[in-house]
């Protein structure tokens, strides 16, 4: 998702464009959607297997190849990481960044946020946290996409979050205990049917913001950088290029403090949630 | 039935805008990724989380337990300086104690020494004084027996030559004249 191969499709389009005598956007959205195959413009285009199972497609697309890339990287990296903690106790290289961000997650989001008992999630705040942040910085290299700018992705992400924060709620308070914690105590009885269902859409309301944050945070850089790029092609003139590029840098330099901010955000607000469900009286 | 058809027109016109929407949902992918993601978590779990979270916190029990420990250290350095000290400043004292004490007792010693040569002295003083008046009374005592014996010796040579009173003069004045040589 970078210049490089945004001009190359631009170009394309406006080839196309110049052809059919009209301006089609159609090739940020290529860039934005997922696809069946893997794009790498002057090179060629591998074409990823379609699978149907159950009535459901199971196509391994664009976004889930580089979703098992991000998988890859980081077990390589952090499996690394955990052999060399064997060796000494102290990390050398790149393994101190993995510290210091282990390190963040486990003292500025689990522990103060969950409390007691913390180390339970620390498991899947730190994948979570992990996953969200290799994705998000996949996106910005070349002749890739970012998996995190799918909604379906960032659903999947938020279902799993849904799911932590229940079986939390209720390992903790009880499966009854938990659902009768979410109504606040001291609530007049005839409240009580209104209570029962805004605390009930809150429980889904919650995922449903995390998972359309990431997704919006996640395309909408993508969108403006592919717009800054369009411009050149739109306004058709040369003398447009410094700006477009210029802005375009400024955007893809946001992108990535956006990236680490929005996988900072999931953590966080998951971790968040996960205290709220697991401490009830608060 | 008229939701499934909204959705398929939404479908449809999204699709001839370029192939789709960006809202579309894909529950294969959803599914998918949801697979990859306990898979993950599952795999990271067992081999990183676990080991690295575990060797941190021994790390950090490890820093804890030395930094206690070098308090320890220090507290007892300093607590050996403050004897040593201490047994330095009563050693000290000891030695200033032992130097009066030393000093005090030569004092002592040499005032003693001093009275008692003085007191020898005047003994000695004493003694020659006494002795001096011994020899004196002596000699006094001698001087008066020989006085006596030359006023006897003159006497009884004056009685001898008592019969002329010629002669009588004659040895008064030879015996005067005798005394006066003497």
């Amino acid at each position: 998702m970078t210049t490089l191969d945004t001009l190359h499709t631009a170009a394309d389009s406006l080839k196309t464009a110049v052809a059919t005598k009209t301006q089609d956007t159609g090739w940020i959205m290529h860039h934005i959607l997922d696809s069946r195959e893997l794009d790498f413009p002057p090179f060629g285009v591998i074409h990823l297997p379609e699978i149907h199972l159950f009535g459901i497609d199971f196509s391994i697309t664009k976004h889930l190849v580089f979703i098992w890339i991000a998988v890859i990287i980081l077990s390589f990296f952090l499996i690394r990481a955990a052999k060399s903690y064997k060796k000494s106790k102290v990390p050398k290289g790149f393994n101190n960044v993995l510290e210091v961000l282990i390190v963040f997650v486990r003292d500025e989001i689990a522990r103060p946020t969950i409390g007691k008992g913390f180390e339970r999630f620390l498991p899947y705040l730190l994948t979570v946290f992990f996953f969200i942040l290799t994705a998000n910085f996949i996106g910005l290299v070349p002749y890739t996409a970012t998996s995190t700018s799918n909604i379906s992705v960032t659903a999947a992400l938020a279902l799993i979050s849904f799911g932590v924060i229940q079986v939390g709620g209720m390992m903790k308070n009880g499966v009854f205990g938990y659902f009768r914690g979410l109504i606040p105590h001291g609530i007049p009885s005839w409240l009580l049917p209104i209570m029962i269902v805004v605390e009930l859409l809150g429980l889904f309301t919650k995922p449903f913001a995390l998972a359309i944050r990431l997704f919006a945070n996640m395309t909408a850089g993508h969108i403006v950088i592919m717009a800054l790029i369009g411009l050149i092609f739109i306004l058709r003139t040369y003398f447009v290029v410094p700006v477009s590029i210029s802005f375009a840098l400024f955007i893809y330099l946001l992108e990535i403090l956006v990236a680490l901010i929005q996988a900072y955000i999931f953590t966080m607000l998951s971790s968040l949630f996960i205290g709220m469900a697991v401490h009830q009286e608060h | 039935m008229l939701l499934s058809k909204i959705i398929a027109v939404i479908a449809l016109s999204g699709g001839e805008a370029g192939g789709g929407s960006p809202l579309d949902v894909n529950p294969g992918l959803i599914l998918w990724t949801i697979v990859t993601f306990i898979l993950l978590m599952v795999i990271l779990k067992k081999a990183a989380w676990k080991p690295i979270l575990n060797s941190l916190s021994e790390r950090e029990l490890f820093i804890k337990d030395s930094l206690e420990k070098a308090e320890k250290a220090r507290l007892d350095a300093e607590k050996l300086i403050q004897d040593n000290k201490s047994a330095m400043l009563h050693a000290e004292k000891e030695a200033q104690n032992l130097i009066e004490q030393t000093r005090e007792y030569a004092e002592k010693l040499k005032s003693q020494l001093l009275d008692e040569s003085k007191a020898q002295s005047a003994k000695m003083i004493e003694d020659a004084k006494a002795e001096i008046e011994r020899k004196n009374q002596e000699a006094f005592v001698k001087l008066k027996n020989q006085v006596a014996e030359i006023a006897v010796d003159a006497a009884e040579k004056i009685i001898r030559t008592n019969l002329d009173k010629e002669k009588q003069v004659g040895i008064v004045n030879k015996y005067l004249d005798e005394l006066q040589k003497n």
